[in-house]
Protein backbone atom coordinates (compact mmCIF):
# COMPACT_ATOMS: atom_id res chain seq x y z
CA UNK A 1 0.00 0.00 0.00
CA UNK A 2 2.61 2.52 1.15
CA UNK A 3 5.28 1.71 -1.41
CA UNK A 4 3.13 2.17 -4.51
CA UNK A 5 5.03 4.10 -7.15
CA UNK A 6 3.47 6.89 -9.15
CA UNK A 7 3.24 5.82 -12.76
CA UNK A 8 0.75 7.40 -15.16
CA UNK A 9 1.34 4.65 -17.71
CA UNK A 10 -0.68 2.37 -15.43
CA UNK A 11 -3.68 3.97 -17.11
CA UNK A 12 -2.97 1.81 -20.16
CA UNK A 13 -3.50 -1.29 -18.02
CA UNK A 14 -6.74 0.07 -16.63
CA UNK A 15 -8.05 1.40 -19.92
CA UNK A 16 -9.72 -1.83 -21.14
CA UNK A 17 -11.67 -2.15 -17.90
CA UNK A 18 -12.55 1.52 -18.02
CA UNK A 19 -13.87 1.20 -21.58
CA UNK A 20 -15.91 -1.95 -21.09
CA UNK A 21 -17.51 -0.76 -17.85
CA UNK A 22 -18.13 2.69 -19.31
CA UNK A 23 -19.84 1.05 -22.28
CA UNK A 24 -22.13 -0.90 -19.94
CA UNK A 25 -22.64 1.81 -17.35
CA UNK A 26 -22.24 5.31 -18.72
CA UNK A 27 -24.07 4.94 -22.04
CA UNK A 28 -27.20 3.42 -20.45
CA UNK A 29 -27.14 5.95 -17.63
CA UNK A 30 -27.06 8.76 -20.19
CA UNK A 31 -30.18 7.31 -21.78
CA UNK A 32 -31.80 7.26 -18.36
CA UNK A 33 -30.90 10.90 -17.71
CA UNK A 34 -32.25 11.75 -21.14
CA UNK A 35 -35.58 10.03 -20.47
CA UNK A 36 -35.89 11.50 -17.01
CA UNK A 37 -36.23 15.07 -18.28
CA UNK A 38 -38.56 14.34 -21.19
CA UNK A 39 -42.13 13.31 -21.78
CA UNK A 40 -43.67 11.60 -24.76
CA UNK A 41 -47.00 11.23 -26.54
CA UNK A 42 -45.76 8.02 -28.12
CA UNK A 43 -44.41 7.54 -31.66
CA UNK A 44 -40.93 8.42 -30.42
CA UNK A 45 -41.85 12.11 -30.12
CA UNK A 46 -40.29 13.53 -27.00
CA UNK A 47 -40.48 16.98 -25.48
CA UNK A 48 -38.71 18.69 -22.61
CA UNK A 49 -40.22 18.14 -19.19
CA UNK A 50 -37.49 19.55 -16.95
CA UNK A 51 -37.56 18.29 -13.40
CA UNK A 52 -41.28 17.47 -13.58
CA UNK A 53 -40.81 13.74 -13.07
CA UNK A 54 -38.50 14.28 -10.12
CA UNK A 55 -40.99 16.66 -8.50
CA UNK A 56 -43.73 14.10 -8.90
CA UNK A 57 -41.50 11.30 -7.63
CA UNK A 58 -40.47 13.13 -4.47
CA UNK A 59 -43.97 14.39 -3.71
CA UNK A 60 -45.61 11.81 -1.41
CA UNK A 61 -49.12 12.99 -2.29
CA UNK A 62 -48.85 12.08 -5.98
CA UNK A 63 -49.49 8.55 -7.21
CA UNK A 64 -45.89 8.00 -8.29
CA UNK A 65 -44.41 9.54 -5.14
CA UNK A 66 -46.73 7.54 -2.91
CA UNK A 67 -45.69 4.30 -4.58
CA UNK A 68 -42.02 5.26 -4.43
CA UNK A 69 -42.00 6.10 -0.72
CA UNK A 70 -44.09 3.05 0.16
CA UNK A 71 -41.77 0.68 -1.70
CA UNK A 72 -38.70 2.44 -0.29
CA UNK A 73 -39.98 2.04 3.27
CA UNK A 74 -40.85 -1.60 2.64
CA UNK A 75 -37.40 -2.20 1.21
CA UNK A 76 -35.62 -0.53 4.14
CA UNK A 77 -37.70 -2.53 6.62
CA UNK A 78 -36.88 -5.70 4.71
CA UNK A 79 -33.14 -4.91 4.70
CA UNK A 80 -33.18 -4.11 8.43
CA UNK A 81 -34.97 -7.34 9.32
CA UNK A 82 -32.77 -9.64 7.26
CA UNK A 83 -29.60 -7.95 8.57
CA UNK A 84 -30.80 -8.36 12.15
CA UNK A 85 -31.27 -12.10 11.55
CA UNK A 86 -28.47 -12.96 9.13
CA UNK A 87 -25.54 -11.26 10.88
CA UNK A 88 -25.87 -12.90 14.33
CA UNK A 89 -26.89 -16.22 12.76
CA UNK A 90 -23.94 -16.09 10.37
CA UNK A 91 -21.50 -15.45 13.24
CA UNK A 92 -23.05 -18.31 15.21
CA UNK A 93 -22.72 -20.72 12.29
CA UNK A 94 -19.12 -19.64 11.66
CA UNK A 95 -18.27 -20.26 15.32
CA UNK A 96 -19.91 -23.69 15.09
CA UNK A 97 -17.84 -24.87 12.13
CA UNK A 98 -15.87 -28.07 12.70
CA UNK A 99 -12.13 -27.71 13.25
CA UNK A 100 -10.68 -29.60 10.32
CA UNK A 101 -10.87 -32.68 8.16
CA UNK A 102 -13.45 -33.68 5.57
CA UNK A 103 -16.24 -32.21 7.69
CA UNK A 104 -15.06 -28.67 6.98
CA UNK A 105 -15.05 -29.28 3.24
CA UNK A 106 -18.51 -30.84 3.40
CA UNK A 107 -19.89 -27.96 5.48
CA UNK A 108 -18.37 -25.35 3.18
CA UNK A 109 -19.90 -26.98 0.11
CA UNK A 110 -23.35 -27.24 1.68
CA UNK A 111 -23.14 -23.65 2.96
CA UNK A 112 -22.19 -22.36 -0.48
CA UNK A 113 -24.91 -24.33 -2.26
CA UNK A 114 -27.78 -21.80 -1.88
CA UNK A 115 -25.51 -19.02 -3.15
CA UNK A 116 -25.08 -20.75 -6.51
CA UNK A 117 -28.71 -21.43 -7.24
CA UNK A 118 -30.15 -19.07 -9.87
CA UNK A 119 -32.31 -16.48 -8.13
CA UNK A 120 -35.49 -17.44 -9.91
CA UNK A 121 -34.93 -21.08 -8.89
CA UNK A 122 -34.51 -19.91 -5.29
CA UNK A 123 -37.92 -18.32 -5.73
CA UNK A 124 -39.32 -21.49 -7.30
CA UNK A 125 -37.93 -23.66 -4.48
CA UNK A 126 -39.67 -21.57 -1.83
CA UNK A 127 -42.79 -21.14 -3.90
CA UNK A 128 -43.14 -24.91 -3.98
CA UNK A 129 -41.89 -25.49 -0.42
CA UNK A 130 -44.40 -23.05 1.05
CA UNK A 131 -47.52 -24.11 -0.84
CA UNK A 132 -50.18 -25.48 1.48
CA UNK A 133 -51.17 -28.22 -0.98
CA UNK A 134 -47.86 -29.59 -2.28
CA UNK A 135 -45.11 -27.96 -0.19
CA UNK A 136 -43.61 -29.58 2.88
CA UNK A 137 -43.50 -26.32 4.86
CA UNK A 138 -46.98 -25.10 4.00
CA UNK A 139 -48.50 -28.55 4.44
CA UNK A 140 -46.86 -29.11 7.83
CA UNK A 141 -47.78 -25.66 9.16
CA UNK A 142 -51.40 -25.97 8.09
CA UNK A 143 -51.68 -29.44 9.61
CA UNK A 144 -50.29 -28.08 12.86
CA UNK A 145 -53.28 -25.77 12.91
CA UNK A 146 -51.45 -22.64 11.76
CA UNK A 147 -53.31 -20.95 8.96
CA UNK A 148 -50.46 -20.25 6.57
CA UNK A 149 -50.87 -19.03 3.01
CA UNK A 150 -48.30 -16.74 1.46
CA UNK A 151 -50.49 -15.93 -1.53
CA UNK A 152 -53.33 -14.28 0.37
CA UNK A 153 -51.94 -13.29 3.76
CA UNK A 154 -49.60 -10.30 3.99
CA UNK A 155 -47.83 -11.46 7.12
CA UNK A 156 -47.23 -14.93 5.69
CA UNK A 157 -45.92 -13.42 2.47
CA UNK A 158 -43.43 -11.29 4.40
CA UNK A 159 -42.40 -14.21 6.60
CA UNK A 160 -41.82 -16.37 3.53
CA UNK A 161 -39.73 -13.73 1.75
CA UNK A 162 -37.64 -13.14 4.87
CA UNK A 163 -37.07 -16.83 5.65
CA UNK A 164 -36.17 -17.31 1.99
CA UNK A 165 -33.57 -14.54 2.15
CA UNK A 166 -32.15 -15.93 5.39
CA UNK A 167 -31.94 -19.33 3.71
CA UNK A 168 -30.34 -17.84 0.61
CA UNK A 169 -27.77 -15.46 2.08
CA UNK A 170 -26.89 -16.30 5.70
CA UNK A 171 -24.18 -18.55 4.27
CA UNK A 172 -22.46 -15.51 2.81
CA UNK A 173 -22.09 -13.92 6.26
CA UNK A 174 -21.09 -17.29 7.74
CA UNK A 175 -18.40 -17.88 5.09
CA UNK A 176 -17.02 -14.37 5.54
CA UNK A 177 -16.83 -14.81 9.32
CA UNK A 178 -15.30 -18.24 8.90
CA UNK A 179 -12.56 -16.73 6.72
CA UNK A 180 -11.98 -14.06 9.39
CA UNK A 181 -11.81 -16.60 12.22
CA UNK A 182 -9.40 -18.79 10.25
CA UNK A 183 -6.94 -15.90 10.05
CA UNK A 184 -6.55 -15.71 13.87
CA UNK A 185 -3.21 -17.26 14.86
CA UNK A 186 -3.37 -20.10 17.36
CA UNK A 187 -0.99 -18.23 19.65
CA UNK A 188 -3.80 -15.81 20.54
CA UNK A 189 -5.95 -18.65 21.86
CA UNK A 190 -3.06 -20.17 23.75
CA UNK A 191 -2.38 -16.82 25.42
CA UNK A 192 -6.07 -16.56 26.35
CA UNK A 193 -6.01 -20.05 27.79
CA UNK A 194 -2.99 -19.23 29.93
CA UNK A 195 -4.81 -16.13 31.18
CA UNK A 196 -7.81 -18.30 31.99
CA UNK A 197 -10.12 -16.22 29.80
CA UNK A 198 -13.77 -17.29 29.61
CA UNK A 199 -15.42 -18.34 26.35
CA UNK A 200 -17.24 -14.99 26.18
CA UNK A 201 -14.02 -13.04 26.88
CA UNK A 202 -12.29 -14.87 24.03
CA UNK A 203 -15.13 -13.89 21.70
CA UNK A 204 -15.17 -10.26 22.83
CA UNK A 205 -11.43 -9.66 22.96
CA UNK A 206 -10.02 -11.87 20.20
CA UNK A 207 -12.62 -13.01 17.73
CA UNK A 208 -14.93 -10.01 17.42
CA UNK A 209 -12.17 -7.46 16.67
CA UNK A 210 -10.83 -9.79 13.99
CA UNK A 211 -14.30 -10.12 12.52
CA UNK A 212 -14.85 -6.35 12.26
CA UNK A 213 -13.52 -6.06 8.75
CA UNK A 214 -15.22 -9.07 7.22
CA UNK A 215 -18.46 -8.18 8.99
CA UNK A 216 -18.28 -4.73 7.45
CA UNK A 217 -17.99 -6.29 3.99
CA UNK A 218 -20.78 -8.71 4.87
CA UNK A 219 -23.19 -6.10 6.22
CA UNK A 220 -22.70 -3.80 3.27
CA UNK A 221 -22.92 -6.50 0.61
CA UNK A 222 -26.08 -7.79 2.26
CA UNK A 223 -27.52 -4.30 2.58
CA UNK A 224 -26.84 -3.49 -1.08
CA UNK A 225 -28.12 -6.78 -2.41
CA UNK A 226 -31.25 -6.77 -0.27
CA UNK A 227 -31.85 -3.16 -1.26
CA UNK A 228 -31.95 -4.14 -4.94
CA UNK A 229 -33.68 -7.50 -4.49
CA UNK A 230 -35.97 -8.33 -7.37
CA UNK A 231 -36.13 -11.88 -8.66
CA UNK A 232 -36.78 -13.96 -5.55
CA UNK A 233 -39.79 -12.09 -4.12
CA UNK A 234 -41.06 -11.53 -7.65
CA UNK A 235 -41.19 -15.27 -8.32
CA UNK A 236 -42.69 -16.17 -4.93
CA UNK A 237 -45.23 -13.43 -4.30
CA UNK A 238 -45.17 -11.31 -7.47
CA UNK A 239 -45.03 -8.29 -5.15
CA UNK A 240 -48.34 -9.20 -3.54
CA UNK A 241 -50.71 -9.78 -1.90
CA UNK A 242 -51.73 -6.30 -3.01
CA UNK A 243 -48.47 -4.37 -2.97
CA UNK A 244 -47.27 -5.70 0.36
CA UNK A 245 -44.01 -7.19 -0.93
CA UNK A 246 -43.39 -4.76 -3.80
CA UNK A 247 -39.82 -3.60 -3.23
CA UNK A 248 -38.16 -0.71 -5.09
CA UNK A 249 -36.77 -2.84 -7.94
CA UNK A 250 -40.10 -4.55 -8.50
CA UNK A 251 -41.86 -1.18 -8.59
CA UNK A 252 -39.26 0.13 -11.01
CA UNK A 253 -39.58 -2.79 -13.42
CA UNK A 254 -43.37 -2.49 -13.25
CA UNK A 255 -43.18 1.16 -14.28
CA UNK A 256 -40.41 0.73 -16.85
CA UNK A 257 -41.20 -2.53 -18.64
CA UNK A 258 -44.81 -3.01 -17.55
CA UNK A 259 -46.34 0.40 -18.15
CA UNK A 260 -43.50 1.66 -20.35
CA UNK A 261 -43.63 4.98 -18.46
CA UNK A 262 -40.11 5.96 -19.47
CA UNK A 263 -39.89 9.36 -17.78
CA UNK A 264 -41.18 8.16 -14.42
CA UNK A 265 -39.03 5.03 -14.51
CA UNK A 266 -35.94 7.05 -15.41
CA UNK A 267 -36.47 9.54 -12.59
CA UNK A 268 -36.99 6.67 -10.15
CA UNK A 269 -33.86 4.94 -11.49
CA UNK A 270 -31.73 8.01 -10.91
CA UNK A 271 -32.94 8.63 -7.36
CA UNK A 272 -32.56 4.91 -6.60
CA UNK A 273 -29.03 4.95 -8.01
CA UNK A 274 -28.08 8.04 -6.04
CA UNK A 275 -29.18 6.39 -2.77
CA UNK A 276 -27.07 3.35 -3.65
CA UNK A 277 -24.14 5.58 -4.58
CA UNK A 278 -24.23 7.41 -1.25
CA UNK A 279 -24.31 4.19 0.78
CA UNK A 280 -21.56 2.81 -1.43
CA UNK A 281 -19.42 5.87 -0.84
CA UNK A 282 -19.78 5.51 2.94
CA UNK A 283 -18.81 1.85 2.54
CA UNK A 284 -15.74 2.72 0.47
CA UNK A 285 -14.55 5.42 2.87
CA UNK A 286 -14.91 3.16 5.89
CA UNK A 287 -13.20 0.31 4.04
CA UNK A 288 -10.20 2.35 2.92
CA UNK A 289 -9.81 3.87 6.38
CA UNK A 290 -9.88 0.41 7.89
CA UNK A 291 -7.31 -0.55 5.24
CA UNK A 292 -4.87 2.09 6.49
CA UNK A 293 -4.80 0.41 9.92
CA UNK A 294 -4.24 -2.94 8.31
CA UNK A 295 -1.55 -2.06 5.76
CA UNK A 296 0.93 -4.41 7.32
CA UNK A 297 -1.43 -7.31 7.39
CA UNK A 298 -2.60 -6.66 3.85
CA UNK A 299 0.93 -6.95 2.63
CA UNK A 300 0.99 -10.45 4.07
CA UNK A 301 -2.17 -11.64 2.30
CA UNK B 1 -9.95 -22.59 16.23
CA UNK B 2 -12.02 -22.23 19.37
CA UNK B 3 -15.64 -23.12 19.05
CA UNK B 4 -18.72 -22.86 21.22
CA UNK B 5 -20.79 -25.28 23.29
CA UNK B 6 -23.65 -26.95 21.47
CA UNK B 7 -22.00 -26.18 18.17
CA UNK B 8 -22.83 -29.51 16.60
CA UNK B 9 -26.55 -29.05 17.16
CA UNK B 10 -26.54 -25.48 15.89
CA UNK B 11 -24.61 -26.43 12.78
CA UNK B 12 -26.71 -29.51 12.16
CA UNK B 13 -29.98 -27.59 12.45
CA UNK B 14 -28.70 -24.93 10.09
CA UNK B 15 -27.50 -27.43 7.49
CA UNK B 16 -30.85 -29.24 7.66
CA UNK B 17 -32.58 -25.89 7.19
CA UNK B 18 -30.42 -25.30 4.08
CA UNK B 19 -30.92 -28.75 2.62
CA UNK B 20 -34.61 -29.34 3.32
CA UNK B 21 -36.04 -27.05 0.60
CA UNK B 22 -33.51 -28.41 -1.89
CA UNK B 23 -34.42 -31.96 -0.94
CA UNK B 24 -38.07 -31.13 -1.53
CA UNK B 25 -37.27 -29.87 -5.03
CA UNK B 26 -35.27 -33.02 -5.85
CA UNK B 27 -38.05 -35.15 -4.37
CA UNK B 28 -40.68 -33.51 -6.55
CA UNK B 29 -38.58 -33.77 -9.68
CA UNK B 30 -38.79 -37.59 -9.47
CA UNK B 31 -42.55 -37.66 -8.97
CA UNK B 32 -45.33 -37.79 -11.50
CA UNK B 33 -47.68 -34.84 -11.49
CA UNK B 34 -50.44 -37.16 -10.34
CA UNK B 35 -48.52 -38.08 -7.23
CA UNK B 36 -47.54 -34.47 -6.49
CA UNK B 37 -51.09 -33.18 -6.60
CA UNK B 38 -52.96 -36.10 -5.06
CA UNK B 39 -50.89 -37.18 -2.05
CA UNK B 40 -48.28 -35.79 0.33
CA UNK B 41 -45.34 -38.17 0.17
CA UNK B 42 -41.93 -37.60 1.75
CA UNK B 43 -40.18 -39.53 -1.00
CA UNK B 44 -41.34 -40.54 -4.49
CA UNK B 45 -43.42 -43.71 -4.22
CA UNK B 46 -43.52 -44.18 -7.96
CA UNK B 47 -40.16 -42.72 -8.96
CA UNK B 48 -40.04 -41.56 -12.54
CA UNK B 49 -37.44 -40.03 -14.82
CA UNK B 50 -40.08 -38.72 -17.18
CA UNK B 51 -39.56 -35.08 -16.15
CA UNK B 52 -35.84 -35.27 -16.91
CA UNK B 53 -36.39 -37.14 -20.19
CA UNK B 54 -38.71 -34.40 -21.33
CA UNK B 55 -36.10 -31.73 -20.67
CA UNK B 56 -33.31 -33.63 -22.40
CA UNK B 57 -35.40 -34.45 -25.47
CA UNK B 58 -37.24 -31.16 -25.95
CA UNK B 59 -35.04 -28.63 -27.70
CA UNK B 60 -36.82 -25.57 -26.27
CA UNK B 61 -35.78 -26.86 -22.82
CA UNK B 62 -32.21 -28.03 -23.22
CA UNK B 63 -31.26 -25.15 -25.52
CA UNK B 64 -32.01 -22.92 -22.53
CA UNK B 65 -29.16 -24.54 -20.62
CA UNK B 66 -26.81 -24.22 -23.57
CA UNK B 67 -27.71 -20.54 -24.01
CA UNK B 68 -27.12 -19.83 -20.33
CA UNK B 69 -23.76 -21.60 -20.34
CA UNK B 70 -22.74 -19.70 -23.47
CA UNK B 71 -23.14 -16.23 -22.01
CA UNK B 72 -21.80 -17.27 -18.61
CA UNK B 73 -18.59 -18.60 -20.18
CA UNK B 74 -18.14 -15.62 -22.51
CA UNK B 75 -18.68 -13.30 -19.58
CA UNK B 76 -16.21 -15.12 -17.31
CA UNK B 77 -13.47 -15.04 -19.97
CA UNK B 78 -14.10 -11.38 -20.77
CA UNK B 79 -14.23 -10.31 -17.14
CA UNK B 80 -11.02 -12.07 -16.11
CA UNK B 81 -8.95 -11.03 -19.12
CA UNK B 82 -10.02 -7.40 -18.79
CA UNK B 83 -9.64 -7.31 -15.03
CA UNK B 84 -6.17 -8.89 -14.71
CA UNK B 85 -4.04 -5.97 -16.01
CA UNK B 86 -6.23 -3.48 -14.16
CA UNK B 87 -5.88 -5.40 -10.90
CA UNK B 88 -2.11 -5.31 -11.34
CA UNK B 89 -2.16 -1.57 -12.00
CA UNK B 90 -4.34 -0.83 -8.95
CA UNK B 91 -2.19 -3.01 -6.75
CA UNK B 92 1.22 -1.68 -7.82
CA UNK B 93 0.91 1.88 -9.05
CA UNK B 94 -0.52 5.19 -8.06
CA UNK B 95 -1.88 7.19 -10.96
CA UNK B 96 -4.12 10.13 -11.71
CA UNK B 97 -7.65 9.41 -10.49
CA UNK B 98 -6.93 5.86 -9.29
CA UNK B 99 -9.03 6.11 -6.13
CA UNK B 100 -11.98 7.68 -7.93
CA UNK B 101 -11.78 5.09 -10.65
CA UNK B 102 -11.76 2.25 -8.12
CA UNK B 103 -14.76 3.73 -6.35
CA UNK B 104 -16.60 4.17 -9.63
CA UNK B 105 -15.96 0.51 -10.49
CA UNK B 106 -17.17 -0.56 -7.07
CA UNK B 107 -20.32 1.53 -7.39
CA UNK B 108 -21.22 -0.35 -10.56
CA UNK B 109 -21.06 -3.65 -8.70
CA UNK B 110 -23.64 -2.17 -6.33
CA UNK B 111 -25.92 -0.57 -8.92
CA UNK B 112 -29.40 -2.14 -9.08
CA UNK B 113 -29.79 -4.18 -12.30
CA UNK B 114 -33.40 -3.02 -12.52
CA UNK B 115 -32.10 0.48 -13.30
CA UNK B 116 -30.26 -0.85 -16.33
CA UNK B 117 -32.90 -3.18 -17.72
CA UNK B 118 -34.60 -0.70 -20.00
CA UNK B 119 -31.56 1.25 -21.25
CA UNK B 120 -29.72 -2.02 -21.93
CA UNK B 121 -32.68 -3.18 -23.96
CA UNK B 122 -32.44 0.00 -26.07
CA UNK B 123 -28.65 -0.08 -26.32
CA UNK B 124 -28.31 -3.68 -27.42
CA UNK B 125 -31.24 -3.42 -29.80
CA UNK B 126 -29.58 -0.39 -31.39
CA UNK B 127 -26.25 -2.13 -31.96
CA UNK B 128 -27.88 -5.33 -33.18
CA UNK B 129 -26.74 -7.61 -30.36
CA UNK B 130 -30.21 -8.10 -28.87
CA UNK B 131 -31.10 -11.77 -28.39
CA UNK B 132 -27.50 -12.98 -28.66
CA UNK B 133 -25.35 -14.42 -25.85
CA UNK B 134 -22.99 -11.46 -26.36
CA UNK B 135 -25.60 -8.97 -25.18
CA UNK B 136 -26.07 -10.76 -21.87
CA UNK B 137 -22.34 -11.44 -21.47
CA UNK B 138 -21.50 -7.76 -22.01
CA UNK B 139 -24.33 -6.61 -19.75
CA UNK B 140 -23.13 -8.87 -16.95
CA UNK B 141 -19.67 -7.28 -17.27
CA UNK B 142 -21.25 -4.29 -15.53
CA UNK B 143 -21.02 -6.05 -12.17
CA UNK B 144 -18.57 -8.89 -12.87
CA UNK B 145 -15.62 -6.83 -14.16
CA UNK B 146 -15.54 -4.62 -11.02
CA UNK B 147 -15.89 -7.69 -8.84
CA UNK B 148 -13.04 -9.47 -10.65
CA UNK B 149 -10.82 -6.38 -10.38
CA UNK B 150 -11.60 -6.22 -6.69
CA UNK B 151 -10.84 -9.87 -5.93
CA UNK B 152 -7.74 -10.03 -8.14
CA UNK B 153 -6.35 -6.81 -6.67
CA UNK B 154 -6.40 -8.50 -3.26
CA UNK B 155 -4.50 -11.50 -4.60
CA UNK B 156 -1.95 -9.47 -6.63
CA UNK B 157 -1.20 -7.41 -3.52
CA UNK B 158 -0.23 -10.67 -1.84
CA UNK B 159 2.63 -11.15 -4.34
CA UNK B 160 5.76 -9.37 -3.06
CA UNK B 161 7.01 -6.51 -5.26
CA UNK B 162 10.50 -7.99 -5.20
CA UNK B 163 9.31 -10.69 -7.58
CA UNK B 164 8.38 -8.09 -10.22
CA UNK B 165 11.65 -6.27 -9.78
CA UNK B 166 13.76 -9.44 -10.02
CA UNK B 167 11.92 -10.49 -13.16
CA UNK B 168 12.49 -7.12 -14.84
CA UNK B 169 16.19 -7.23 -13.85
CA UNK B 170 16.39 -10.65 -15.46
CA UNK B 171 15.27 -9.03 -18.68
CA UNK B 172 11.64 -10.12 -18.77
CA UNK B 173 9.46 -7.81 -20.83
CA UNK B 174 6.21 -6.72 -19.17
CA UNK B 175 3.89 -9.05 -21.14
CA UNK B 176 6.25 -11.97 -20.65
CA UNK B 177 6.51 -11.29 -16.91
CA UNK B 178 2.74 -11.07 -16.73
CA UNK B 179 2.02 -14.36 -18.46
CA UNK B 180 5.01 -16.41 -17.28
CA UNK B 181 5.36 -15.26 -13.68
CA UNK B 182 2.43 -13.28 -12.30
CA UNK B 183 -0.42 -15.37 -13.67
CA UNK B 184 0.92 -18.70 -12.32
CA UNK B 185 1.55 -17.06 -8.93
CA UNK B 186 -2.03 -15.90 -8.54
CA UNK B 187 -3.61 -18.92 -10.23
CA UNK B 188 -5.79 -19.65 -7.20
CA UNK B 189 -6.95 -16.03 -7.18
CA UNK B 190 -7.86 -16.28 -10.86
CA UNK B 191 -9.77 -19.46 -10.06
CA UNK B 192 -11.70 -17.74 -7.29
CA UNK B 193 -12.44 -14.67 -9.44
CA UNK B 194 -13.61 -16.90 -12.31
CA UNK B 195 -15.79 -18.81 -9.89
CA UNK B 196 -17.46 -15.60 -8.73
CA UNK B 197 -17.97 -14.31 -12.27
CA UNK B 198 -19.48 -17.66 -13.19
CA UNK B 199 -21.70 -17.59 -10.14
CA UNK B 200 -23.07 -14.06 -10.48
CA UNK B 201 -23.66 -14.45 -14.20
CA UNK B 202 -25.33 -17.84 -13.69
CA UNK B 203 -27.74 -16.68 -10.99
CA UNK B 204 -28.82 -13.39 -12.59
CA UNK B 205 -32.21 -13.40 -14.26
CA UNK B 206 -33.53 -9.88 -14.77
CA UNK B 207 -31.01 -8.67 -17.36
CA UNK B 208 -30.66 -12.08 -19.01
CA UNK B 209 -34.41 -12.21 -19.54
CA UNK B 210 -34.73 -8.61 -20.71
CA UNK B 211 -31.96 -8.92 -23.32
CA UNK B 212 -33.16 -12.10 -25.01
CA UNK B 213 -36.33 -13.18 -26.70
CA UNK B 214 -36.10 -16.39 -28.74
CA UNK B 215 -32.68 -17.51 -29.92
CA UNK B 216 -30.64 -16.85 -26.81
CA UNK B 217 -33.32 -17.42 -24.19
CA UNK B 218 -31.63 -18.54 -20.93
CA UNK B 219 -32.92 -21.46 -18.90
CA UNK B 220 -34.24 -19.19 -16.18
CA UNK B 221 -36.49 -17.47 -18.71
CA UNK B 222 -37.61 -20.77 -20.20
CA UNK B 223 -38.66 -21.81 -16.71
CA UNK B 224 -40.70 -18.71 -15.92
CA UNK B 225 -42.49 -18.72 -19.25
CA UNK B 226 -43.36 -22.39 -19.21
CA UNK B 227 -44.89 -22.10 -15.79
CA UNK B 228 -47.28 -19.41 -16.90
CA UNK B 229 -48.08 -21.13 -20.19
CA UNK B 230 -48.71 -24.74 -19.24
CA UNK B 231 -50.23 -24.05 -15.85
CA UNK B 232 -48.94 -26.28 -13.08
CA UNK B 233 -46.43 -28.78 -14.38
CA UNK B 234 -44.68 -28.93 -11.01
CA UNK B 235 -42.62 -32.04 -11.68
CA UNK B 236 -41.11 -30.58 -14.84
CA UNK B 237 -40.42 -27.25 -13.13
CA UNK B 238 -38.72 -29.04 -10.23
CA UNK B 239 -36.57 -31.13 -12.59
CA UNK B 240 -35.50 -27.98 -14.47
CA UNK B 241 -34.65 -26.36 -11.14
CA UNK B 242 -32.55 -29.30 -10.03
CA UNK B 243 -30.61 -29.18 -13.30
CA UNK B 244 -29.76 -25.50 -12.72
CA UNK B 245 -28.25 -26.34 -9.31
CA UNK B 246 -25.83 -28.93 -10.71
CA UNK B 247 -23.30 -26.63 -12.48
CA UNK B 248 -23.02 -24.54 -9.31
CA UNK B 249 -22.52 -27.59 -7.12
CA UNK B 250 -19.79 -28.84 -9.46
CA UNK B 251 -17.80 -25.60 -9.46
CA UNK B 252 -18.07 -25.26 -5.67
CA UNK B 253 -16.32 -28.57 -5.30
CA UNK B 254 -13.28 -27.30 -7.22
CA UNK B 255 -12.86 -24.08 -5.25
CA UNK B 256 -14.06 -25.31 -1.83
CA UNK B 257 -10.74 -24.46 -0.15
CA UNK B 258 -10.80 -20.91 -1.45
CA UNK B 259 -14.50 -20.10 -1.16
CA UNK B 260 -14.26 -18.46 2.24
CA UNK B 261 -11.39 -16.18 1.26
CA UNK B 262 -13.03 -15.40 -2.06
CA UNK B 263 -16.20 -14.21 -0.37
CA UNK B 264 -14.05 -11.88 1.70
CA UNK B 265 -12.96 -10.54 -1.72
CA UNK B 266 -9.36 -11.65 -1.20
CA UNK B 267 -9.08 -9.38 1.81
CA UNK B 268 -8.85 -11.59 4.84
Amino acid sequence: MMDKTVNQKAWFLVLPVFLIVAFSAVLPLMTVVNYSVQDTFGNNQFFWNGVGWFKELLDPSSDLGGRFYASLLRNLAFSAIILAIEVPLGILVALSMPRDGWRVAACLVILALPLLIPWNVVGTIWQIFGRPDIGLLGYTLNHMGIDYNYVSNEFDAWATVIVMDVWHWTSLVALLCYAGLKSIPDAYYQAAQIDGASRWAVFRAIQLPKLNRVLLIGVLLRFMDSFMIYTEPFVVTGGGPGNSTTFVSIELVKIALGQFDLGKAAALSLVYNIIVLIVCWIFYTVMTNAGVDHTKREGAV
Amino acid sequence: MHTIPGRRIILLLFLVFLLLPIYWLVNMSFKTNGEIVSTMTLWPHQPTLENYTRIFTDESWYSGYINSLKYVIINTILSISFALPAAYAFSRYRFLGDKHLFFWLLSNRMAPPAVFALPFFNLYSAIGLFDTPWAVALAHCLFNVPLAVWILEGFVSGVPREIDETAFLDGYSFPKFFVKILVPLIASGIGVAAFFCFMFSWVELLLARTLTSVNAKPISAVMTRTVSASGMDWGLLAAAGVLTIIPGALVIWFVRNYIARGFALGRV
